[in-house]
């Protein structure tokens, strides 16, 4: 698989960047390696700093993808930016709340609701 | 149980793709028994967690070490082993990472959800061998 491969879409929706996965399975390491390298781009090189991260399409998410998850939150930390997750499946939330990962990240129900709450 | 009640035997080099080959492979036969969505999701997610630490930790991604896999499906559940040939380790030595000053350490959420979402989840000998077993519903 080439390393430039495109895991991930983004969109501007006003000044926060809306990101959407397109990997149902977000499990094996090459895939989550990927996506994490596309996502702290968004920071580094795109200098992002309202981030959404859209999980409608998501079905399954392993312990190494939350890991990449932790770092992209350290990441927009460090630059004073803000990190919204938003469209969990139940399924997936319960991975969330397990880990007690719930109460690190700010999860909403729909995008517009988590956009609304970009400050 | 001893590894001679496991129906099912299978060897693979410690490459990712091929923890994904088996993933599938085990699936697909779960599926056959008409184990459901909630419970392939819950295997699903221990066995890629399972393998991943037999590959990469177990094994350190070193293609001439095997991973050993042994399952067995009847009409109540799921068996399996799967035995890597790293040096093991202790499972109560890794931190509990949903206590506040871990959650945002990168280790132990595996072992959480295998042990979340199967039945009954060990480490048997020095800690190379994971065996676990998901009940039907």
């Amino acid at each position: 698989m080439p390393s430039t491969q495109r895991r991930i879409d983004a969109e501007e929706i006003g000044d926060v960047t809306v990101v959407r996965f397109l990997d149902r399975r977000i499990l094996d390491e090459q895939n989550i390696q990927m996506i994490g390298d596309q996502l702290f781009a968004l920071v580094d090189e795109d200098r992002r700093s309202k981030i959404l991260l859209d999980f409608g399409s998501v079905e399954y998410l392993s312990s190494a993808a939350l890991g990449k998850l932790l770092n992209l939150n350290k990441k927009v930390d460090k630059v004073q930016g803000q990190l919204r997750l938003c469209r969990i499946k139940p399924e997936i939330l319960e991975v969330f709340q397990i880990t007690r990962l719930d109460k690190v990240f700010n999860i909403f129900e729909d995008q517009g609701t988590a956009l609304e709450s970009f400050r | 149980m001893t590894s001679a009640s496991f129906a099912q035997e299978i060897c693979i080099a410690s490459l990712p793709h091929e923890g994904q080959r088996v993933q599938e492979l085990i699936l697909e036969r779960l599926r056959e028994h008409a184990f459901s969505d909630k419970v392939l999701f819950a295997i699903r997610l221990s066995l890629e967690e399972a393998l991943i630490n037999a590959i990469k930790h177990g094994n350190r991604l070193d293609p001439q070490k095997m991973v050993q896999i042994r399952y067995r499906i009847d009409h109540q559940s799921f068996h399996i082993e799967i035995e890597d040939e790293g040096p093991g380790f202790d499972p109560k030595s890794i931190p509990d990472p949903t206590l506040p000053e871990n959650l945002e350490r990168p280790s132990g959420r595996g072992l959480l959800l295998m042990r979340a979402y199967m039945t009954n989840c060990d480490w048997l000998d020095r800690g190379n061998i994971c065996r676990m077993r998901r009940v039907k519903e």
